[in-house]
């Protein structure tokens, strides 16, 4: 099922990405990092573009750890 | 332009009606000599219905006001008998640009789709457009056809009857009054129709000023849109140029809602925000200037027993995406069609239930479009702001991110899917062209579909013979069946999809009814007794 949110582990390399993700924070003030998140999300959502994957994204991601 | 402000286009003129020893009764009164009061009279009148247009003005609007008609307008105005003077007047454009802060991020061609015998706007001032409609009904009135307009009419007073409204009017030779059978208040945003009958909108949504100005350029100045986002010339807020015909050109400036009007307007703060817009090298005459205050809300229900509200009076956007007149007029096609049945007796006055339900539709998703751009144009948090700031950032380097850019959606007519007047659909035709949609455009044997379609009931049968001629519950339906020698590929597209053949049954407003793979007599009586809303009715 290609179209469906997968919570299982899906990244190849976690830590090189979280790694990555975090160098590309370092040094910027809390405005550029906001402003690089948001573009980050953007640049992801387009790589995605399923709306129905989208969607459950957003309400994963708006629940509150222990409501999980 | 100034002589076409100040010429009373109809004035004031004694009526017969005046002297009249009992109210004079007519079948339907209009009230607003706007560009949906009168494209709503041309409409009736070229369908025999007698109208009478009343305003308490006697002139075209004043400064340019609504400027982009859209293409769904533009085809209206086809059917109404003024579409060339609309596109030989107006100006259409096709590159735009998008500034962001003191830089331009990025342009764009519109590339509109072929194969449509009008562009997807154009823009042209609202004097010219309601100049049009009052030469129109002038040819009207020579060729014969019932519809009068009354300048220097002010109503002043309105009581609701069971099956009529009764009208207390004002001129300078005094007070008179009328009857209507239906009564249609075309009368603006400030409608005091509305005021007069106590009724009123429900919620507010949001509520922004603009300041609009005309100027004369002195020198060339290209044929683009531009839109900025938070100009240095306008911190925070939204600015707009626009081509219009004669060289003027008009500017938005958005200025929020928390302003000192008088202030804003002077010139001697205007003109220096327009040279830092235009640049300082660039010549130009400040030809008119307004603040336009709008609320973006509509009425709870358009239709109110005999008295039914159309365009601004029932609905108001904001400017971005062009929604006020090419809304309105979309209210004024929707309309005449169920009056004119109702009139003559054919329908039911419950088709005009349809109205509201689809109109109001309408209205809402003019809105939610409309709220959507003003979102993006002035975001309300923080973080709103963030992200509109990245697809901005992200826009000037990467394509992707450029349809995320919201300075207004181009206005498209809507589609009314669930409308209790929607008949059967078959899956395996075009989405574009479901029921409920506008039938869209495409050459047709030399000819534009729209064209063929005209006003009134038509069956279409592609690659399917339909009658020549039908009458079903009183009503004719025109059919017009398309040989697969005169299919061409547009026309497949829009029509068919993968399928042979259709049959097509469209309204007198040019949406599609229903539509099915083949021809049945039956299907088609039955989906006709449901658009007039005659259903479950066995045809005669």
């Amino acid at each position: 099922m290609p179209n469906e949110i997968t919570f299982e582990p899906n990244l190849r390399q976690p830590d090189e990405f979280y790694a990555k993700l975090l160098a590309a924070h370092e040094g910027l003030t809390k405005a550029q990092s906001d402003a690089l998140n948001a573009r980050l999300i953007l640049i992801l959502a387009n790589q995605i573009d399923d709306p129905g994957v989208l969607a459950a994204s957003i309400d994963a991601a708006s629940k509150k750890i222990e409501e999980k | 332009m100034t002589k076409l402000f100040e010429t009373p286009l109809y004035p004031y003129q004694s009526s017969p009606d005046q002297r009249a020893a009992v109210p004079v009764r007519h079948p339907v009164v209009i009230i607003g000599a706007g560009p949906v009061g009168l494209a709503l009279a041309i409409d009736l009148a070229q369908s025999d219905v007698p109208v009478l247009v009343l305003d308490d003005n006697d002139k075209v609007s004043f400064g340019s006001r609504a400027i982009c008609f859209a293409k769904r307008s533009l085809e209206i105005m086809d059917r109404l008998g003024c579409g060339d003077m609309f596109v030989d007047k107006g100006v259409v454009w096709n590159l735009g640009k998008v500034f962001f802060g003191d830089r331009q991020v990025y342009e764009f061609n519109l590339l509109p789709e072929q194969g449509h015998k009008r562009p997807a706007f154009i823009n042209l001032q609202q004097y010219y457009c309601e100049l049009y409609l009052v030469e129109r009904i002038r040819a009207l009135q020579t060729a014969g056809k019932p519809v009068e307009i009354r300048g220097g009419n002010t109503v002043t007073a309105l009581e609701r009857k069971v099956d009529h409204t009764h009208l207390t009017i004002d001129t300078r030779d005094g007070a008179y009054e009328l009857e209507a059978d239906w009564l249609i208040a075309c009368d603006g945003a400030g409608s005091p129709t509305r005021h007069m009958l106590g009724l009123d909108f429900v919620g507010r949504v949001f509520e922004d000023n603009f300041l609009i100005a005309d100027v004369i350029m002195k020198a060339d100045f290209p044929t683009e849109r531009w839109f900025w986002f938070d100009p240095p010339f306008n911190k925070g807020q939204s600015a707009l140029l626009h081509k219009q015909p004669d060289g003027v050109w008009r500017i938005d400036l958005q200025l929020g809602w928390d302003i000192d009007k008088e202030e804003e307007k002077r010139p001697e703060k205007v003109i220096p925000r327009l040279k830092q817009m235009l640049g300082e090298d660039v010549e130009f005459e400040l030809e008119w200037v307004s603040i336009y205050t709008f609320q973006c809300r509509r009425m709870e229900k358009f239709r109110h027993g005999r008295v039914i509200f159309a365009g601004d009076s029932a609905h108001q956007v904001s400017p971005f995406g062009a929604r006020g007149a090419n809304s309105g007029f979309q209210d004024a096609d929707n309309l005449a069609w169920k009056l004119k049945l109702i009139l003559n007796g054919t329908a039911p006055e419950t088709l005009l239930d349809s109205y509201d339900a689809e109109r109001i539709y309408a209205a809402d998703e003019n809105i939610l479009n409309s709220s959507r751009s003003t979102d993006f144009i002035t975001p309300k948090s923080e973080i709103s702001r963030i992200f509109r700031d990245a697809v901005l950032d992200l826009a000037e380097h990467f394509d992707f991110a450029r349809p995320l850019v919201n300075s207004g959606r181009l206005s498209l007519p809507s589609t009314y899917d669930g409308s209790p007047l929607n008949g059967p659909d078959d899956p395996a035709l075009p989405r574009r062209t479901r029921p409920g949609a506008p039938a869209a455009d495409a050459p047709l044997d030399e000819d534009w579909m729209l064209n063929r379609l005209g006003t009134g009931f038509v069956l279409l049968g592609f690659g399917v013979d339909v009658p020549q001629n039908m009458t079903v519950h009183g009503v004719r339906v025109r059919g017009i069946s398309i040989s697969d020698q005169a299919l061409n590929p547009m026309l497949a597209e829009r029509y068919l999809g993968s399928a042979k053949n259709a049959v097509y049954l469209i309204r007198p407003d040019q949406h599609v009814g229903a539509r099915w793979l083949r021809f049945n007599e039956i299907d088609v009586q039955a989906a006709l007794a449901r658009l007039i809303g005659r259903n479950g009715e066995h045809a005669q």
